[in-house]
């Protein structure tokens, strides 16, 4: 690899670990995309990852997602909480027979020395209930730090996967403070600079996580959020009703996509309304089946489409 | 006789499921070789995060050949049946077949020699059978052939198959398969990072000491030696003592090809966190150990990892990251603990409102509120404050809700003590919140404080009585809300303590405290449970070595719901009849009771009711009736003051009239009225023991 100037090295600079991530990933042959635009839990959300799961075509494909879970959020105060946060995700279909190697050398690229690191694949069985999915897998560790996850998807959106695909999906900020050496996700130089010029990630972040823990646990607004949530979920269906091509008999869908959005807000609703504690126990299972709902009908449809039916 | 050696090499295998993994391996492997008529030697399966394997040594070269004989259709019989026979047998023509006779005439003999095959023949059979049909807990499918359905299903993606057969002296046979494109060789490959190349096996014994030699340990057991004994060394050497935890020494040694002890530390400042807490920080979410200090017995700032590496700059990178990790979950764990200080117990009792317990048991609020009640009302049966065990039921279960139990349910109660006394709580109350989950087993500890004791029965009682009132009773190895601990835990609150109490009102006052549906047939239900302690109490006693059936014999007595008083009676009785006097009396008294209900059946009525002292004729019949007469009030008496052993002392009194009675007397005397008359003598006997225990449940 081309020597890289100091302040872009993943070992000083948060974005350079980001940077040579993606380089690393589209030396591979990803195609890196950028975020969605859209509030998710976590980059597995990203359609990118949840629908291009499914249906036969290969896909290989790296992006960051930032992820939002309002819960985890500490108002800055825990060196290692956020409620926002990055994911560098990685979704290889069908899971190539190294991804394991890959995935290793992924992590020598960025500076982790196997012979001096402990890197062990521990056992992680991965599940989500509100996207009706389930993977097997690792958590990867090193030296003790869960630094990715590692999963062999199964079933997506309550579709099985056939191929299946490999999720990779790297904790930046814990794989920065990693190589960084740095205790505290707020002392993380971001830009790589030093003096002046540096910009750490609580120059970047601090505010927001103080300002979004007093959104998420104290103000925000449950009756508009369960409204929203309502909204999402009837907008999601009227979408899904509508897709279906006329003649086809259900055979084709031309709207996967836009309903599947309405699938990420209610689900974002739902998880900004539990961070409020405004939701009980047993309604708590009811909302995730109803997210559930909406994921495994939005993967019904996708799977009629262009990208997601066989050829 | 030729060795197999096998080896299953995948992606890492689940820690937790290699043991069974490595057991299931030999056991089907060994199953189908011996139904298949090879009897092998040995066998022994090995099992590390990358690889299951299998030696099996002694099996023959070759199957034994198979004669058979086949019974045809008769000569002569039709067509079809004897095209049918030559199929069915492989002859080519009726004149193989031999010719047999019997009764019915002659019929043919077709005599089939099935020669053995070669064992690497037949392992080339079973051997992708067990593979593709191997019970893991959860396999998956990967790669590009999941694309078709019928793909191998693994734990997780396998990669090779090593698989020979030979004798020690020569060269072995690969055993000749393929799954799913993965063709069966002698190639397998060491540690991940230190020898990743491929390394080329023969046999069993050269494939363990290649492997060691490309730094892996193939034997579990060996890892889990290296660890402890290096782990209790590093240790030592420090002053310290490795605080052992085998579940955690098992999942660690699934962790690990190689392993390499290391030990790191912590912070001071985060010992002011219970030690449990810490302990179960550095354990569940770091699989590491903890140390205290030999002196103290508390926790020590130190942890010992295990890592799979022999680093080269010796292990420092490794311990400084771990020990960040460890810094991060302990200040996590700091800030759990903080945060639940903040609040007070009772201030989160408004949330189990919401929370349910059961459906048809109705919320975890409404639990609580039943076990104060309940608490309260058996606290001055044992001897406990009302008003503090009121208080201790009802803050009991605050801690589920806290910040800790949530992250590590495993210090349940535990953190509630310490909150308790954080908030200034009585001590007692305090510690009635770590105990009233206690026992949880047999050999866990009783509580003695009596707040504790009317909590932990209040608790269970309540358990027990609602799950009877919903019908959700325990039934064969299903007890899926641990309904039988409960009363076994119920039975030592009571007997261990020695405590008064009556179970039927206990139980009673817990059912008329249930609402809606599961509000039920309060008469019936107390005594049905009672029944479950009794089954209970003689699993227990018997457990302890005493007579389950005495456990009988005395809940036959009506009205027999205070346990200790069972117990009481159980143990007299039981040293009563270790005694000549006591086996005796009771077979007299057994005696009695089948010429008894021999005769009552003969004469279809009963003879109860006092004999006629008129009516008897012999001395016997008068001392028998006497002796019958003073056993029965002095037993009585004895049994009132509860002293059981007093009133099996009466009880032997009785047992030379009943002996000189059944020496002397004949019972059915030819004079109806007298035979009457003695018969329900006999009756008294039967009635004057019942002051202990009914006799006729006793086995011999």
């Amino acid at each position: 690899m081309d020597a890289l100037p100091a302040h872009m090295r993943p070992e000083r600079s948060f974005q350079g670990l980001i940077l040579t991530l993606q380089r690393y990933w589209a030396d591979y042959g990803c195609v890196i995309l950028q975020p969605y635009d859209m509030e998710v839990g976590a980059g597995t959300f990203h359609p990118a990852t949840t629908l291009r799961a499914l249906g036969p075509k290969r896909w290989n494909a790296a992006y960051v997602q930032p992820s939002r879970r309002p819960k985890d959020g500490r108002y800055g105060e825990n060196p290692n909480r956020l409620q926002h946060y990055y994911q560098f995700q990685v979704i290889l279909k069908p899971s190539p027979p190294d991804i394991q190697e890959l995935y290793l050398k992924s992590l020598a690229a960025i500076g982790v020395d196997a012979a001096v690191h402990d890197i062990r694949f521990v056992e992680d069985d991965w599940e989500s209930p509100t996207l009706g999915a389930w993977g097997l897998g690792w958590e990867c560790w090193c030296d003790g730090m869960e630094v990715s996850q590692f999963t062999y998807f199964q079933q997506v959106a309550g579709v099985e996967c056939a191929p299946v695909a490999g999720e990779l999906t790297y904790g930046l900020e814990r794989l920065a403070m990693y190589v960084q050496g740095v205790d505290r996700v707020y002392d993380l130089n971001f830009n790589g600079r030093e003096g002046a010029d540096k910009v750490s990630y609580g120059d970047v972040f601090l505010q927001a996580e103080q300002e979004y823990s007093r959104h998420n646990f104290e103000h925000s607004d449950t009756a508009m959020l369960f409204e929203q949530f309502k909204m999402a979920e009837e907008a999601c269906r009227k979408y899904l009703a509508a897709g279906w091509r006329e003649g086809s008999n259900r055979k084709e869908h031309l709207m996967a996509l836009p309903a599947y959005d309405q699938c990420i807000k209610a689900s974002h609703a739902f998880n900004l309304l539990d961070a409020r504690g405004v939701i009980s126990v047993t309604e708590r299972q009811s909302y995730i089946l109803r997210v559930r709902e909406l994921a495994k009908a939005c993967g019904e449809a996708w799977v009629h489409t262009e990208a997601g039916r066989a050829v | 006789m030729p060795d197999l050696l096998l080896e299953l090499f995948s992606e890492e295998i689940p820690a937790r499921m290699q043991a069974k993994a490595a057991d299931d391996l030999r056991r089907m492997v060994t199953d189908k070789l011996v139904a298949e008529g090879l009897v092998y030697e040995g066998a022994k399966a090995f099992a590390t995060p990358r690889r299951l394997a299998l030696t099996v040594h002694g099996i023959p070269v070759r199957q034994p050949d198979l004669k058979e004989e086949r019974k045809g259709p008769r000569v002569g019989g039709a067509e079809p049946a004897i095209q049918g026979f030559l199929k069915a047998t492989g002859l080519s023509s009726i004149n193989e077949a031999k010719i047999q006779s019997d009764k019915k005439g002659d019929f043919y003999i077709a005599l089939i020699e099935k020669p053995g095959r070669p064992a690497i023949d037949v392992l080339a059979d079973i051997l992708p059978v067990i593979v593709r049909t191997f019970p893991w807990p959860k396999s998956m499918r990967w790669g590009e052939r999941s694309e078709k359905s019928g793909s191998l299903s693994w734990v997780r993606p396998l990669h090779a198959i090593t698989a020979t057969f030979g004798l020690e002296t020569e060269d072995p046979d690969v055993v000749k398969f393929s799954i799913d494109g993965i063709e069966t060789g002698q190639t397998t490959y060491g540690h991940r990072f230190m020898a990743p190349a491929a390394i080329s096996v023969r046999r069993f014994e050269d494939y363990d000491a290649k492997l060691l030699d490309a730094k892996v340990v193939l034997d579990p057991e060996r890892r889990k030696d290296v660890i402890l004994t290096d782990a209790k060394q590093l240790a030592f050497a420090q002053g310290f003592e490795l605080v052992e935890d085998q579940t955690l020494l098992d999942e660690v040694a699934g962790l690990v090809e190689w392993p390499v002890v290391l030990m790191g530390s912590f912070d001071a400042d985060f010992l002011s966190i219970p030690g449990e807490v810490i302990r179960a920080t550095i354990r569940n979410n770091q699989k590491c150990f903890v140390v205290r200090d030999p002196k103290t017995g508390k926790l020590a700032n130190k942890f010992i990892l295990t890592a799979n590496i022999e680093a080269s700059d010796g292990g420092k990178a490794i311990i400084a990251g771990n020990e960040r990790v460890i810094r991060a979950r302990l200040s996590d764990a700091k800030f759990f603990y903080e945060t639940d200080l903040k609040t007070k117990l009772e201030d989160r009792l408004l949330k189990f409102e919401n929370i349910v317990f059961h459906e048809k048991l109705g919320t975890q609020g409404e639990r609580i509120k039943r076990i104060e009640r309940l608490a309260a009302e058996i606290a001055p049966l044992v001897g406990a404050d009302v008003d503090k065990a009121r208080r201790a039921a009802r803050l009991a279960k605050a801690d589920l809700l806290t910040e800790v139990v949530g992250e590590f349910p495993e210090v349940q109660g535990l953190m509630g003590k310490y909150y308790a006394l954080a908030q200034g709580e009585d001590a007692a109350i305090a510690a009635a919140c770590e105990e009233h989950y206690k026992p949880q087993g047999p050999a866990d500890r009783v509580p003695t404080d009596r707040v504790s004791v009317a909590v932990a029965l209040a608790d269970k009682i309540d358990t027990l009585a609602g799950f009877w009132a919903i019908d959700e009773k325990p039934t064969g190895s299903k007890d899926p809300f641990a309904l039988r601990r409960a009363a076994l835990g119920v039975i030592r609150l009571i007997t261990d303590n020695s405590l008064r109490l009556s179970l039927l009102k206990a139980a009673k006052s817990a059912l008329s405290g249930l609402s809606g549906k599961a509000a039920v047939d309060a008469e019936k239900l107390p005594t049905d449970l009672l029944a479950f302690f009794a089954d209970r109490l003689k699993v227990q006693l018997r457990d302890q070595g005493a007579r389950h059936d005495l456990v009988d014999a005395v809940f036959a007595l009506s009205g027999q719901d205070d346990l200790l008083m069972v117990v009481r009676r159980v143990e007299a009785l039981g040293k009563f009849l270790d005694t000549d006097d006591g086996k005796n009396l009771l077979a007299g008294t057994k005696r009695a009771s089948n010429i008894l209900s021999i005769e009552e059946k003969k004469d279809k009525r009963t003879f109860d009711g006092a004999p006629d002292a008129s009516l008897y004729k012999l001395d016997e019949e008068k001392a028998l009736a006497k002796a019958i007469d003073q056993v029965k009030s002095e037993a009585g008496a004895a049994v009132a003051k509860e002293d059981f052993a007093a009133a099996m002392s009466a009880m032997a009194k009785l047992r030379p009239a009943v002996d000189a009675f059944f020496d002397k007397v004949k019972v059915n005397d030819d004079d109806a009225k007298v035979r009457e008359n003695r018969l329900k003598l006999l009756g008294e006997i039967r009635a004057a023991t019942r002051a202990v225990a009914d006799f006729s449940k006793i086995q011999d």
